[in-house]
C-alpha cells in the first residue's frame, strides 16, 4: 500500500479536564472520500480541525504527505477547510474571495485571474464573478467556499459539516455534486458529518466516532452490513436487537441460544466484532419479511403486529415476537397486489441465518 | 383612541422643543444685531463671526481643543481596539474584573478623576500643560470607545479569521485584511465619539489647565463680560453644526458599512 496522505497516531486531545478525542489511530489515503461520522460531541469536528491545524494535540502524532505537522501553524498546511458556516469575506466579491489564498502566495495577477476563472467555472457559479457575497445564497455561498478552497490545490480538503445549513433539496443536490467535484478534481476530502445517509452516500470509507473513540472504520457497505458493535449498528441505520448467548464454538461454527428465535448455528464470521462479550444479535429491518398466503421464508416465526407507519412506497410494522418485550420493526416493501396489515393482526416473520449478526 | 394618539402628539412636541429650544437660541442671537442677549430681536447682523475670525485667544483655545480632541481620538480607540479584541476573542486569567475596572471610569464623576488627576501630576512634579488633560480624556474616552468597539468585534464571525488563516495568509494580514475592514464602522464612530467628549469636556480640562484653556475653559471664562455673550452665541452655532457634521460622517460611515458587508440594519447607536 502507498504511504497515506494522513496518518494519525496515539493522538489525544483534552480541554482541561475533559477528553475530547482520545488514542485516535487513523490512516486516510490519497484520493479517498473519508468522513467522520458520529452524534454531536463526539469529537469529530476537534479531529478535523487538529488536522486543519487549528488545535494543538495533546499528545500523539499528525502526518501529513509523510511530514510531521507538529508546530506547522494552520496557514502553513497543505489543507484547505471548508466552514460550517462558509466563512465567505462579506465585504469582497466572489472573485476576490476566490482570489483571496492565490493572492496570499504573492501569484502573478493573471494566474490569479486565470485560476479563479477555472476555479469558477468547476462550481458552476459563471457570471457570478462580482457578485457581493452578501447577495447569495445558502447553495451559491457553499459553492464561493469550495472554490476558495479547491483554487488552492491543497493535499486534502477539510469540509466541516459543509451541507447542514442548506435545505433536504440543495443538500441532495450538493451531495452528488460534492461527489463529482472530489472525482474531477481527485484531492482527499475529509468530510465531518452528523448525517450517516449522507455519509454512505457519498464516502469511499467512514470512521465511527463515539465520546472522542474512533469506533469503527469501514467502507459504507461494510459499516451498514457488518458493523463491528452494537453501538455502531445503531447509529447506522436502523436496527432491531435480541438478546443472544454463545453456548459453544466448534471449528468455524457457533452455538447461540437468541431470543425469541431459539437455538441456532451461526457462522463464526457473523460476529463482525469477534467472539468476546457478544450479547446480542442484531438484524435489519428490510432482511426480515412478513410472510403472506403461501410465502416461505427459511425461517419463520409467529408475531402480532402492534404499530403500523404507513410511508406510500415502504411500510413499517413494530411486531411483538414471543418472549421479547419490545416490539421488533420489519419493514415491507409495498410491492402490486401486497396488503398493509392492521393493528392486531397475527403476522409470520420470515427470517434467515445469514442475515443475523452477533454483537456486542 | 383618539385622545391618547392628541395626547401623544403633545407629549412629542414638547418632548422635542424642551430637547432642542434652547440650541435653536444660539443661531437665533448669533444673528442679533444687538450686544445684549434677549428678546426681541433687533436686526440682522454677521457682525458676531467677524468677532470670531479676529479673536487670537479663541483661536488658540480653539487649536489646543481640537490637537486634544484628535490626539484623546487617537488613543483612545487604539486603546480601546487591543481591549475589545482582548476581551472578545480570548479568554485569560481575570478577564472579566479586569474588563470591569477598565470600565469604571465611564461612571466615575468626572470631578473626582480631575481632582485626582491633578494631585498625581502635582505630586510627581510634572507641570500642567495640554498633555495632562489629553490623559484624562483617554482615560474617560476609553470606556465609551470599548463598548463601541466589543459590539464591533463581538458580532466578527471567528471563522472568517481561522478561513483567512487557513488559506495562507498570516496573522498580520488576516488582520488588515478580514477583520479591520469589517471592524471599521465600528473604528470611524469610536473616534467620532472620543472627539465629541473630549471637545466639549469642561471639568477635566479645567483642573489640569495649566496656562493652555481648551474651548470649553475659555468659554467659561467668558461669560463673565456680558459683552462677550453674542460673540460665544456665534462661536456655539459653529460648534453646533460641527457636531451635526460629525454625526452625519458617522452615519454615513455606518450605512456604507452596512451595505458592504449586508449585516441587516438595526439602527446603530446614533
Amino acid at each position: 500500500m502507498t504511504q497515506p496522505i494522513i496518518r494519525l497516531s496515539g493522538l489525544d486531545k483534552f480541554y482541561g479536564e475533559f477528553q475530547a478525542l482520545s488514542q485516535i489511530d487513523l490512516d486516510i489515503q490519497t484520493g479517498e472520500f473519508f468522513s467522520l461520522l458520529g452524534p454531536s460531541g463526539c469529537g469529530k469536528t476537534t479531529l478535523l480541525r487538529a488536522i486543519a491545524g487549528f488545535e494543538t494535540l495533546s499528545s500523539g502524532s499528525l502526518h501529513i504527505d509523510g511530514v510531521s505537522m507538529e508546530g506547522v501553524p494552520a496557514n502553513k498546511r497543505p489543507t484547505n477547510m471548508v466552514f460550517q458556516s462558509y466563512a465567505i469575506f462579506p465585504h469582497m466579491s466572489v472573485a476576490e474571495n476566490i482570489a483571496y489564498g492565490l493572492k496570499a502566495r504573492k501569484l502573478p495577477k493573471a494566474e490569479i485571474k486565470a485560476s479563479v476563472a477555472e476555479a469558477i467555472n468547476m462550481v458552476g457559479l459563471e457570471g457570478f464573478d462580482d457578485r457581493a457575497s452578501h447577495a447569495l445564497s445558502g447553495g451559491q455561498r457553499q459553492r464561493v467556499a469550495l472554490a476558495r478552497a479547491l483554487v488552492l490545490k491543497p493535499r486534502v480538503l477539510l469540509l466541516d459539516e459543509p451541507l447542514s445549513a442548506l435545505d433536504k433539496k440543495l443538500r441532495e443536490q450538493m451531495q452528488s455534486e460534492l461527489r463529482r467535484l472530489q472525482r474531477a478534481v481527485g484531492i482527499t476530502f475529509v468530510l465531518v458529518t452528523h448525517d450517516q445517509e449522507e455519509a454512505l452516500t457519498m464516502s469511499d470509507r467512514i470512521a465511527v466516532m463515539f465520546d472522542g473513540k474512533i469506533e469503527q472504520v469501514a467502507s459504507p457497505q461494510i459499516l451498514y452490513g457488518k458493523p463491528s458493535t452494537r453501538k455502531v449498528a445503531a447509529f447506522i441505520g436502523m436496527m432491531n436487537f435480541l438478546d443472544a448467548k454463545v453456548l459453544t464454538t466448534s471449528g468455524d461454527n457457533l452455538e447461540v441460544e437468541v431470543q425469541s428465535l431459539g437455538k441456532l448455528t451461526l457462522p463464526l464470521e457473523q460476529a463482525t466484532g469477534g467472539l468476546d462479550g457478544c450479547n446480542s444479535v442484531g438484524v435489519r429491518p428490510e432482511m426480515l419479511t412478513i410472510l403472506m398466503g403461501s410465502q416461505t421464508s427459511e425461517r419463520e416465526i409467529e408475531a402480532e403486529v402492534t404499530e403500523v407507519y404507513y410511508y406510500g412506497d415502504m411500510t413499517y410494522y413494530d411486531v411483538k415476537l414471543p418472549a421479547k418485550e419490545d416490539p421488533i420493526t420489519v419493514t415491507m416493501r409495498n410491492t402490486a397486489g401486497r396488503e398493509v396489515l392492521e393493528v392486531g393482526a397475527k403476522a409470520r416473520v420470515g427470517w434467515s441465518t445469514s442475515s443475523l449478526l452477533l454483537l456486542k | 383612541m383618539r385622545g391618547k394618539i392628541g395626547f401623544f402628539k403633545w407629549f412629542i412636541g414638547f418632548f422635542l422643543l424642551f430637547l432642542y429650544g434652547p440650541a435653536i437660541l444660539l443661531p437665533v442671537f448669533a444673528f442679533n444685531a444687538s450686544s445684549i442677549v434677549s428678546f426681541p430681536l433687533s436686526g440682522f447682523t454677521t457682525e458676531w463671526f467677524s468677532v470670531l475670525l479676529t479673536n487670537g485667544t479663541l483661536h488658540v483655545a480653539a487649536r489646543n481643543s481640537l490637537l486634544i480632541a484628535v490626539t484623546t481620538a487617537i488613543f483612545s480607540t487604539l486603546l480601546a481596539v487591543l481591549a475589545a479584541r482582548a476581551s472578545t476573542r480570548f479568554s485569560f486569567f481575570g478577564r472579566r474584573s479586569i474588563m470591569g475596572f477598565v470600565m469604571l471610569p465611564m461612571v466615575l464623576p468626572e470631578i473626582i478623576i480631575g481632582v485626582s488627576l491633578l494631585v498625581v501630576i502635582i505630586q510627581m512634579g510634572f507641570e500642567l500643560s495640554l498633555w495632562s488633560i489629553t490623559m484624562g480624556h483617554i482615560l474617560i474616552c476609553t470606556p465609551f470607545c470599548i463598548a463601541i468597539l466589543s459590539s464591533a468585534f463581538m458580532n466578527l464571525d471567528k471563522s472568517l479569521e481561522e478561513a483567512s488563516f487557513d488559506l495562507g495568509q498570516t496573522r498580520w494580514n488576516t488582520f488588515w485584511l478580514v477583520i479591520f475592514p469589517l471592524v471599521m464602522p465600528g473604528i470611524v464612530a469610536s473616534l467620532l465619539i472620543a472627539f465629541t467628549i473630549s471637545l466639549d469636556e469642561f471639568i477635566i480640562a479645567f483642573f489640569l489647565a495649566g496656562t493652555e484653556p481648551t474651548l470649553p475653559v475659555y468659554i467659561w471664562g467668558q461669560l463673565r463680560f456680558p459683552a462677550k455673550l453674542p460673540g460665544l452665541m456665534a462661536l456655539g452655532t459653529v460648534l453646533l453644526l460641527v457636531s451635526i457634521g460629525l454625526l452625519l460622517i458617522a452615519d454615513f460611515f455606518r450605512r456604507r458599512g452596512i451595505r458592504k458587508t449586508g449585516i441587516e440594519n438595526t439602527g446603530g447607536f446614533l
